[in-house]
């Protein structure tokens, strides 16, 4: 499987606060990656950097063979992203939120976009809501619609951050599934922004762990073989539950 | 990434190239025609020559398919998107119907529609209302309300705008002479631009237009904030914890505002005069002539009038930016609304009061 992402020796400081240094992964094509630690480790500040909202300090990172500092843009047509919040435009139905991306960057028919849009939002288990407005939907439904927002232009790349935050456990489960259905008919590579243990049992192929003490990242491998053989006491504590 | 075409061998229709969200949308119409046309019972579609298949072109394929309202069979399907094609097909969704798009329409102009007129007054009156309550229950609720919030209030509204309210005065007492000193050189009148400018800037413009200032600056921020917090819904916290917003949010924002303006009109009024004083100083008037002149035209009676008055408008313009936050709807749309509708009614009340002083001015001999 081929390399789509690099990160290379990144690090992020705010001020004289360094939030993290010497991040080095790879994240492979069809895999879905998942960014872990506990609050305020940096996760959604590396994720930031991926997708070309924040320079990095130092290091270089790379999606698709194009680097996010330098060509951005080329990034962005490369990656499609789900907010935390969802980050829905409210004046928008579903449906609209969709179609955005498609009546920007492709010279499809209105009546094709609203096709497209329809199968997405179809995919992602939201046929019968394509009308309505993000005010007028669940979390969980928002969660799913950014998702199908994300997907508008069949992306290679999806980034999500903290896709379960907030969800009760049923709804949670509900997009792990998705996220893995998705990968398989679309063949997409997914970085995921959690600390949900469930979900990263259940969907992730390889993890990286950052620590805010370690001020980087601590662990990196399969979430099992991290919760059945890791030495590192916050790695255990984090996939057993153990206090530290 | 091969551009997309599609060509006709019989009753085959043969797509060639990537069928990708980019690619599709110059073939879209031209192939549900061609399915349209098709007159086999099965329409044949030939996608050997198409390496990559994404969502738009399984929803083409797929879209074809309806349209021919027949079966479909897909020749040379080794592609990647064939199973993305066999999922979507489980999932295709059944087109809108009129109706549906009718009803979704009416719901979301149910959901955009502005109160009436009627709804309107009685959210004002009621708003106006529940502030005077607030106001008299206040000597029970003083905990309520927290002295570094009503001061960094009363400095928004106050100190921030001293810069500018000065340079508006000082301008417009500029203004004010030099349009008039012209007309009246010619009946050697132009010492009385003095009076004029004076006592228009202590009875009339400089309540005026501070208070402008005012819904322009101070009560669009206090609608954006209040209407912030009620789309976060602090509001709703609030009341939930069984404190009312009135007296925690507007009636420390109608006090700082209402305390705030006399200093304000002062520094207008002072600023235009010296701004005025420039310009007949430029005419050839020593300073002593035109101070004279002024204390001889304008009395105590009209800057007290006219601080009195500003403390009214002050009043009304704090009042309506915190009604428009505070029945703000959902929505970062709504924030600009309440924003928008608390500039509009401000500056509106407070031309509507002035007309109101005037009469009652007049009735009272004042």
């Amino acid at each position: 499987m081929a390399c789509i992402i690099q990160v290379d020796d990144v690090a992020q400081q705010f001020g004289d606060r360094v939030i993290f240094k010497n991040v080095s992964f790879t994240v492979d094509e069809r895999e879905i990656f998942v960014i872990l630690g506990g609050s305020g480790c940096g996760k959604s500040t590396l994720l930031k950097q991926m997708i070309g909202l924040l320079p990095p300090k130092a290091g270089r990172i790379s999606v698709c063979g194009h680097d996010v500092t330098t060509e951005t843009e080329a990034v962005r047509r490369n990656i499609g992203v789900m907010f935390q919040s969802g980050a829905l435009f409210g004046s928008m139905n579903l449906l609209d939120n969709v179609t955005l991306a498609m009546a920007v960057f492709t010279d499809l028919p209105a009546a094709a976009r609203n096709e497209i849009a329809r199968m997405k939002l179809a995919m992602v288990g939201l046929t019968d809501a394509a009308l309505r407005l993000p005010a007028e939907i669940s979390g969980g439904m928002a969660k799913r619609a950014a998702i199908a927002r994300a997907l508008a232009l069949d992306p290679p790349v999806l980034f999500l951050d903290e896709p379960s935050a907030g969800l009760d456990p049923i709804t949670s489960a509900g997009l792990d599934e998705l996220i893995l259905e998705l990968r398989e008919t679309l063949g997409a590579t997914f970085v995921v922004v959690t600390h949900e243990l469930q979900s990263i049992l259940a969907i992730s192929d390889r993890c990286v762990m950052l620590d805010r003490e370690a001020q980087g990242m601590i662990a990196m491998g399969k979430p099992k073989d991290l919760q059945a053989h890791s030495d590192i006491q916050m790695v255990r504590a984090f996939f057993n539950r153990e206090s530290v | 990434m091969s551009n997309a075409a599609l060509h006709q061998n019989g009753d085959v229709l043969a797509f060639s190239g990537d069928l990708v969200a980019k690619n599709v949308g110059g073939i879209w119409k031209s192939s549900i025609a061609a399915a349209k046309r098709a007159q086999a019972a099965t329409l044949t579609i030939d996608i050997s020559g198409c390496p990559v298949i994404d969502t738009a072109g399984a929803t083409l394929l797929l879209t074809m398919e309806r349209t021919h309202g027949g079966d479909m069979h897909l020749q040379g399907a080794e592609t990647q998107g064939t199973a993305l094609l066999a999922q979507l097909r489980k999932i295709i969704p059944p087109p809108l119907t009129r109706q549906e798009e009718q009803r979704a329409a009416r719901e979301a102009a149910r959901e955009a529609r502005a109160p009436t007129a009627l709804e309107n007054l009685k959210i004002r009156i009621a708003f106006f209302g529940e502030t005077i309550v607030a106001l008299l229950a206040l000597p029970a609720k003083l905990r309520y309300l927290r002295g570094s919030n009503f001061a960094h209030i009363a400095d928004n509204a106050g100190l921030k705008a001293l810069p500018l309210v000065v340079m508006l005065g000082f301008l417009i007492g500029m203004i004010l002479a030099f349009q008039s000193a012209i007309p009246m050189q010619q009946f050697g009148a132009d010492l009385y631009v003095a009076d004029l400018v004076a006592l228009s800037l202590f009875r009339e413009l400089g309540p005026l237009l501070v208070s402008v200032i005012l819904a322009g600056r101070t009560g669009s921020a206090f609608a954006a904030e209040l209407g912030t917090m009620q789309v976060n819904e602090e509001i709703a916290a609030l009341t939930t914890m069984g404190i009312d917003p009135e007296t925690m949010l507007v009636l420390p924002r109608v006090a700082a505002a209402v305390l705030v303006m006399p200093a304000l009109v002062v520094a207008m009024d002072v600023s235009g005069l010296i701004g005025m004083g420039v310009v007949l100083m430029v005419f050839g008037f020593p300073a002593s002539a035109i101070i004279g002149q002024i204390t001889f035209a304008a009395g105590p009676s009209d800057f007290l009038l006219g601080l009195f008055k500003a403390m009214v408008f002050a009043a009304a313009v704090a009042m309506i930016g915190c009604r428009s936050g505070l029945t703000a709807g959902n929505g970062p749309r709504a924030v600009g609304e309440a924003a928008t509708s608390a500039v509009v009614g401000g500056i509106v009340a407070t031309v509507l009061l002035d007309g109101l002083f005037a009469v009652l001015f007049y009735r009272l001999g004042l």
